[in-house]
């Protein structure tokens, strides 16, 4: 599904990225731990292709395209799915018009057909019951005003609309109370599938007690420094990241 | 300064030549009128940029042009655009074309004012300035028709389609309706006006309204400016509000090569209210001014100014607004706000607010803002999906939204709305 090597990139020419090795195959969910300033969240970025990163050497292929030379929204089309770590507020875009928008535009490029609004608020309708979010959600601007756990709701709510291949979570359980998390946890869960991959990206273990990852890779200074099963997740929650350091 | 006597002159030259044949030849009112806007014309020419009220916008390329009065030909029969009511006025070439009109067994009056003009005496220069703004003056001198329509009290219009048509010819035609729109008490009307005219046609299109809402009366006007793209187009409005009234106007300035939308709002009764809308959509080569003046003279009245610009190209927006509260307009309400979107680096906006503020227990406030397409809002469109030319027109048309939304009258709402998705459609990938 998602093969990453030797990836560096600089941000504002200062190197974040230091030779990433990385692979997710189909079906699978990692998690990538590490602490504040390790390369996280731009590593989201680089592979969801957001302006302002310069990737300085190796490769990233999804399903075997080159996932680099792609636009984001491309990479969408393809199914790429980023759940951002804060999500953006769009006022005067009202929530149901963004997300049929971006459904239609991602059905269009893979060839299916686009929804009229009917057929679109049926889509909508069954997502919301499913993922227990109110269908007020749909009325109001995008973000506008949205706590930080209807923020998170609602990237939950557009991965179940454009069903991604691959899901990366930034830091999505950053802010979230229990109930939320158990929905984020929810909407990863629903599409466990065969053909379906997830990266979840995190400080904290708390959410990988409901995402139960296949493995967990540790990041560190830009590099993956350590890669083993859920109970690294476990084992870091009580020792820190400063054993891991010490240990690599 | 000598091009600008030039072009003066050749309106003041065709002033002396054709005001034997101007309709309202024979009433002396019209005829002082006339006289008196001649001289005031003659004395100030075209508004200069030394002008205060004129400091961002240059008239040279309109007072260069040298036109000629319009000569249509009567048997011409133009595609008009789609309306939005059972009601329409059209005019072509600032002329009224009953043949194209539909304002039969309407409930309240409207009709051709070069028809109606011997019985405007008192209403015809009641509330236009022409000694103060040279463009009126240039339009109450040259003016040979335009429409007046009369809403009796209580009596609700619905809504009204004038339309503008400019036509294409070998030498650049000028006119200059005059309007005179009045709704009685509890009155109300929705007017909803298209001006347009083909690409290629060099034309001046130089209205004045004026305006009277009386006691609890509501007038929607909404302007749709899609003039040719080497048109010009310079509107002077002049509106009274009076008691509980409101006047809601909305411009849209999308086309023309150089664009002046002028308005004068006075709310004269006590809780009267006004709002002044629009937005300002350019490309390149277009220069589009809004300029509003208006002034509180009674006290709880409220007024809502959402002005909202967005350019491309090498092009260049203005808004100027002013807003007197007079001592007498005790808990005044007023609220202004202006905004730019820029799409190029080359595109320039020129703001500028100014409150004057007499009276004490006054809530006032105005804002101006100029920014780009925000980044993070881009990538987050395109990080699901949305292509970066749709994404953009997203963002656009959510800039303003804002401002179409403060337009009371549904039905002026949605022309709003289509022609501004229809502007940007249009754009493809220009931005």
């Amino acid at each position: 599904m998602l093969k990453i090597e030797g990836l560096t990139a600089e941000v504002e020419g200062k190197q974040i990225l230091k030779g990433i090795d990385l692979e997710v195959p189909a079906g699978e969910i990692h998690a990538i731990m590490g602490p504040n300033g390790s390369g996280k969240s731009t590593l989201s970025y680089v592979l969801s292709g957001r302006e302002g990163y310069e990737i300085t050497g190796g490769s990233v292929t999804f399903n075997g395209i080159d996932l680099l030379a792609m636009e984001p929204e491309e990479r969408a089309a393809a199914g790429l799915f980023l759940a951002f770590q804060y999500p953006v507020e769009l006022p005067g875009v009202g929530n149901a018009l963004f997300l049929r928008t971006a459904l239609n535009a991602v059905r269009k490029a893979r060839g299916e057909p686009e929804l009229d609004a009917m057929q679109f608020l049926k889509v909508a309708r069954d997502r919301l019951k499913a993922l227990h979010i109110s269908e007020d959600m749909l009325k109001r601007g995008v973000n506008v005003g949205f706590s930080g756990g209807e923020k998170k709701r609602n990237e939950v709510l557009q991965m179940a609309l454009l069903s991604p291949k691959l899901a990366i979570l930034d830091e999505t359980d950053s802010g979230l109370d229990i109930d939320a998390l158990k929905i984020v946890a929810d909407g990863v869960n629903a599409l466990r599938a065969p053909g379906f991959s997830s990266l979840v990206i995190t400080h904290y273990q708390r959410l990988l007690d409901y995402i139960v990852p296949d493995k967990v890779h540790v990041l560190m200074n830009g590099r993956i420094v350590q890669t083993g099963g859920p109970e690294l997740a476990k084992q870091l929650e009580e020792s820190g990241y400063a054993s891991v350091q010490a240990a690599a | 300064m000598t091009a600008l006597v030039t072009g003066a002159a050749g309106f003041l030259h065709r002033f002396e030549g054709l005001q034997q044949r101007l309709p309202g030849a024979r009433l002396p009112f019209v005829q002082a009128l006339r006289e008196q806007a001649a001289e005031a014309f003659r004395r100030q020419g075209f508004p200069t940029r030394r002008i205060e009220a004129w400091k961002y916008t240059d008239l040279r390329p309109v007072a260069e042009a040298g036109f000629d009065e319009a000569l249509t030909a009567m048997d011409d029969s133009p595609a008009l655009p789609p309306a939005h009511g059972a009601a329409r006025a059209v005019f072509v070439d600032g002329r009224f074309r009953a043949d194209l009109s539909m304002l039969d067994g309407l409930s309240y009056g409207a009709e051709s004012l070069a028809a109606a003009l011997e019985r405007q005496e008192g209403r015809l220069g009641a509330l236009a300035r022409p000694v103060e703004q040279p463009m009126a003056a240039l339009n109450t001198m040259l003016f040979e028709d335009g429409l007046v329509v009369t809403v009796p009290a209580g009596v609700a219009g619905g809504v009204l389609d004038l339309v503008s048509l400019g036509t294409a010819s070998e030498r650049p035609e000028a006119f200059h309706p005059r309007h005179l729109i009045r709704l009685e008490a509890g009155a109300s009307l929705t007017i909803i006006e298209t001006a347009t005219g083909p690409a290629e046609a060099r034309y001046l299109h130089n209205p004045v309204y004026e305006i009277e809402v009386a006691f609890g009366a509501v007038l929607t006007h909404a302007r749709l400016q899609q003039e040719g793209a080497r048109a010009f187009q310079l509107s002077t409005a002049y509106a009274r509000v009076e008691k509980g009234g409101t006047y809601d106007n909305f411009t849209l300035n999308a086309g023309g090569r150089l664009v002046r939308n002028e308005i004068h709002t006075v709310l004269a009764g006590p809780a009267a209210t006004c709002h002044m809308n629009g937005a300002q959509l350019l490309r390149d080569g277009q220069h589009a001014d809004t300029t509003t003046f208006l002034d509180h003279a009674a006290p709880d009245c409220a007024s809502r100014q959402t002005y909202k610009t967005v350019l491309s190209g090498r092009s260049r927006g203005v808004f100027q607004g002013k807003i007197h509260v007079h001592q007498v307009a005790q808990r005044t309400d007023g609220y202004q706000m202006n905004q730019a979107l820029l799409l190029s680096p080359e595109a320039e906006i020129d703001s500028k607010p100014q409150l004057e503020i007499y009276a004490d227990d006054v809530k006032c406030s105005h804002g101006a803002t100029v920014g780009a397409i925000d980044a993070e809002q881009l990538f987050y469109l395109r990080a699901r999906g949305i292509p970066e030319a749709r994404a953009r027109a997203m963002l656009v048309e959510a800039f303003l939204r804002e401002a179409i939304e403060g337009v009371q009258d549904e039905a002026a709402r949605e022309a709003l709305d289509a022609a501004v998705t229809g502007w940007w459609d249009r754009q493809g990938e220009a931005a």
